[in-house]
């Protein structure tokens, strides 16, 4: 496994893609640090981008990469190797690649605006802590979808259509159904709804880090139990962890039944 | 060497392999023949593992291959399409190959043999179909496997290199080694194999020599001989 | 001359008492051994030097003008039978004790120290602990409470006392005290002109501060943290509130100022931190809020409505999760040139002020109210796009509620 991830590590880090990938988040950081010129604001907006462009980025990247390595795979796949560590060593170097970009395209700007004598660090740690989560939980989402649908245009469309729902549908519906039942007590039904999401999981990380105030006004019992205690930390990560080692088992079981 | 047993394989409602029985015995080259889509390709994948069957037993040198990996390290395989990562060059996709069936290779002597010195910086998206093909060749040929399957070796070379080609699957049949061709170069495999097995809807319609094949079908000729099993075939 | 004789004699006898004024030492071994022998022993005047040991006394009345002074921090336990010293007399100082358990009772409000109807008192360097209430002071006027340590150890409201309370006195200072987990930290009703200066009020019950029907005080430069509900004002008038500090008030019913019908005070330099709601303003009017900071709040400011004519100008508002919330469609109060971290906007003339106006009331402030469940979508993009639309054209918020002049850069 370890050697198929090198290879597929190395071979994504020699690919444009994830230049692209690593010079845009090097870019959008020198240019928002660059106009805030205040590491905390910077690190707010950046939350704000980062719960829904990781994901974008991960299934599409995803997608992308399983496609365009398919004669690879079938290389590996003729090899003395098992089928679990092909796809585990590729998904790995998918996901690791674009956390390894995500990481130096955010931590370089910030690292050179002064991030280790800020403040922002704890917030920034959360940050990228967030971006890896969500970066391997849509890699292998999208590694699913890829292998489950050999059309190429289907598999994007799904995938396209996997991050809309996730990022924007969902949240539409949650609300929706928060207002239809507003007279019943909704606590539980709210958080077990972000439980659902990973992005909306990983919106309560940080809602936990920067609106803990907001959060502590509400005053069903559960919120308080969820919300004010480490309770609600430990759940999230837990769930988010569950949220990217689910989709992974599930690809090694189907890429055991799946023919080339 | 390879013995197959009830092989069946559907891919949605296209029955590709329907009960296909095949026994080959160790060294010599075998010839897969048949018409497009009568599951030659399919056929060598089952034995690769890459396929999965729906009913049937496939064993590799006396081991069932069923959730086993570990056989594929005597086989080497030449796939049909070879396509290889683009961002990797010629020489670190040999060493990753070596790397990863961790076995030393005889790669120096094709490379001198396909003229691939002046290729081996670069990168395989830059490289020709055909000097793919010749990396594609140089990768099956540098181990030492018992076992050579190779799917259409002869797209996209140039005279020199299928004749460095024949060569090599000659040498290795004189090692002693089984190798399973699948081709449409009727002339190529007349040359080459010692066995034909045609496939034809899923079953084996004829295994034997090319002289029995001859004297089956009272064709003189070898090309006209395998057509006219086909024309038979269809009359069934 | 007889008579001139008679006024020597008199002068001399003042004079005389004044500087032969006394010290009357108390201890185990000294002739007086408890604190009310000495009281009943001493002169008007007379200093009672209280030396280091445990005295276990209650119903302390100080009567006359005396300075009762404790050497090393002298402990004085009332085990829980009731008041401890209780001060009816003008002139008198109060210094360096150490009063550990008053008495708790549901029918009298038994205090640590008590000032009845007495003026020109100082009560200063005292540390209570274990009290029921702490500083008392009973239509007590021009004294001063400094440089005490109150720490309670308050469970529940109903059997709780206030830290310092003030009830129908005037001009008195309270100044550099620390007052921790009693029912409200300092405690003001129907007192005037109280200046509150530089104390700590925190982790208390119910309020850090709390005004009831109080006008023209002034408090400035104090912190008040992790309270119940932060600072409450309420029914009073002409109220000045400068550079204090309030903090982690968290909670649904928390905040870390009420304002509820205050009218014509003056807010300025105070940071709001990390509070749920950082003010929640009710029926207040004429109210000047300028130079404040509202830093990490979940709600920086809550207008409940009947609030005219507020202006809130040269704030700072940052990261806050809603920056204001209003519960009606009206607005008649004034907001300008504020710095919001929240403003996208920008300065194309390099004026320092953003081009185009910053609505600070959010959509979703909106739906968070009407359905509180909703605040776990905060920072959704989905949100987003609903706020975004809603800035562009207001329907739900106040259309005339907006800083047409937002600062670019956060004031200092």
């Amino acid at each position: 496994m370890f050697k198929i991830l090198k290879y597929s590590f190395y071979d994504l880090i020699r690919s444009r893609w994830s230049y692209v990938y690593f010079l845009f988040y090097l870019a959008l950081g020198f240019v928002l640090l660059f106009l805030n010129n205040d590491l905390s604001k910077a690190v707010i907006t950046f939350m704000n981008v980062i719960i829904v462009l990781v994901p974008l980025i991960g299934t599409i990247f995803g997608v992308m990469y399983f496609y365009n390595s398919k004669e690879f795979t079938e290389l590996l796949l003729a090899q003395p190797l098992k089928r679990s560590s092909i796809f585990l060593g590729q998904y790995l170097g998918v996901a690791g690649s674009l956390t390894l970009s995500l990481v130096l395209g955010l931590g370089i700007p910030f690292v050179l605006y002064g991030l280790f004598r800020s403040e922002a660090i704890w917030n920034f740690s959360l940050l990228l802590v967030t971006g890896t989560f969500l970066t391997l939980i849509f890699t292998a989402l999208s590694f699913n979808i890829a292998l489950s649908n050999e059309n190429k245009i289907m598999g994007f469309g799904y995938a396209v259509l996997l991050w809309l729902f996730l990022a924007v549908i969902y949240d539409g519906l949650f609300l929706l159904s928060l207002i239809i039942f507003e007279e019943y007590p909704l606590d539980s039904f709210s958080l077990a709804t972000t439980m659902f999401n990973p992005i909306d999981l990983s919106r309560t990380l940080i809602l936990l880090k920067l609106d803990i105030s907001a959060l502590l006004g509400y005053t069903g019992a559960v919120f308080k139990q969820f919300f004010g205690t480490n309770l609600g930390l430990i759940i999230a990560i837990g769930v988010l962890l569950l949220w990217a080692v689910l989709p992974i088992f599930h690809l090694v079981y189907r890429s055991r039944k799946k023919d080339f | 060497m390879i013995e197959i047993q009830g092989l069946h394989k559907k891919f949605g409602k296209n029955q590709v392999l329907s009960g296909v029985d095949l026994t080959i015995k160790g060294g010599g080259i075998f010839a897969v023949l048949g018409p497009n889509g009568s599951g030659k390709t399919t056929l060598i994948k089952s034995i690769l593992g890459m396929v999965v069957p729906n009913k049937g037993r496939i064993s590799v040198l006396d081991t069932d291959i069923k959730n086993s990996w570990k056989y594929r390290e005597e086989i080497d395989y030449l796939p049909q399409i070879a396509n290889f990562p683009g961002n990797l060059k010629v020489k670190e996709l040999i060493r990753m190959i070596k790397d990863l069936r961790r076995k030393p290779g005889n790669e120096e002597r094709m490379i001198d043999q396909f003229g691939l010195d002046p290729f081996l910086d670069k990168k395989l998206s830059t490289l020709s179909g055909g000097t793919k093909q010749k990396v594609n060749i140089l990768l099956t040929f540098m181990f030492d496997g018992p076992l050579k399957i190779l799917d259409e070796p002869t797209t996209g070379l140039d005279p020199a290199s299928l004749i460095c080609l024949k060569e090599l699957i000659l040498e290795g049949k004189q090692k002693g080694k089984t190798i399973l061709i699948t081709s449409h170069i009727m002339q190529f495999v007349e040359e080459m194999a010692d066995e034909i097995v045609y496939l034809l809807e899923g079953k084996i319609y004829f295994k034997g020599s090319i002289d029995e094949l001859k004297t089956k079908t009272g064709q003189t000729n070898f090309e006209h001989a395998i057509a006219d099993i086909s024309i038979h075939a269809a009359d069934v | 001359m007889k008579y001139t004789y008679h006024i020597f004699t008199f002068i001399f006898l003042l004079i005389g008492s004044l500087l032969w004024s006394r010290t009357v030492e108390i201890c185990k071994s000294c002739a007086v051994k408890t604190i009310k022998e000495g009281v009943a022993q001493a002169f008007d005047f007379d200093t009672l030097l209280i030396k280091k040991g445990t005295y276990k006394e209650f119903n302390i009345r100080v009567d006359k003008p005396l300075v009762l002074l404790g050497e090393d921090y002298p402990v004085i336990d009332g085990e829980d039978k009731g008041e401890i010293i209780t001060i009816v007399s003008d002139g008198v100082t109060i210094d360096g004790l150490f009063i550990i358990n008053v008495g708790t009772s549901y029918t009298a409000d038994y205090a640590a120290i008590r000032v009845v109807e007495s003026e020109n008192f100082l009560i200063q360097n005292v540390v209570l602990e274990k009290l029921f209430f702490g500083i008392y002071l009973e239509k007590s006027n021009n004294g001063r409470v400094y440089h005490n340590k109150i720490i309670g150890d308050a469970i529940d409201e109903y059997n709780s006392g206030n830290g310092i309370q003030l009830w129908y006195s005037k001009n008195v200072t309270v100044e550099r005290n620390i007052v921790q987990h009693v029912r409200d930290g300092i405690y003001l009703e129907f007192s005037d002109n109280i200046t509150i200066y530089n104390n700590t009020s925190s982790n208390n019950l119910r309020y850090g501060l709390h005004f009831m029907f109080s006008n023209d005080d002034v408090y400035t430069d104090n912190v008040f943290e992790n309270n119940g509900a932060g600072v409450a004002v309420m029914f009073s008038k002409k109220i000045k509130m400068r550079g204090n500090s309030f903090k982690k008030n968290w909670g649904t019913a928390s905040f870390g100022m009420l304002l509820k019908e205050i009218n014509d005070a003056e807010i300025n330099g105070n940071t709001f931190e990390e509070n749920t709601v950082g003010i929640n303003i009710e029926g207040s009017n004429r109210i000047e809020y300028k130079n404040n900071n509202f830093v990490n709040n979940g709600w920086a400011i809550k207008v409940r409505g009947a609030c005219y004519t507020n202006s809130f100008v040269n704030n700072n508002f940052l990261y806050n999760s809603f920056d204001i919330s209003y519960n009606s469609k009206l607005n008649d109060n004034k907001f300008e040139q504020n710095y919001w971290s929240g403003y996208t906007g920008y300065d194309l003339d390099k004026n320092g002020i953003g081009d185009v106006p910053y609505r600070p009331v959010k959509l979703f402030s909106y739906i968070v109210n009407r359905t509180p469940e909703t605040i776990v979508l905060l920072r959704s993009l989905f949100m987003d796009i609903i706020d975004f639309s809603e800035r562009v054209s207001p329907i739900f918020t106040p259309d005339n509620l907006l800083d047409a002049s937002p600062l670019m850069k956060p004031l200092r």
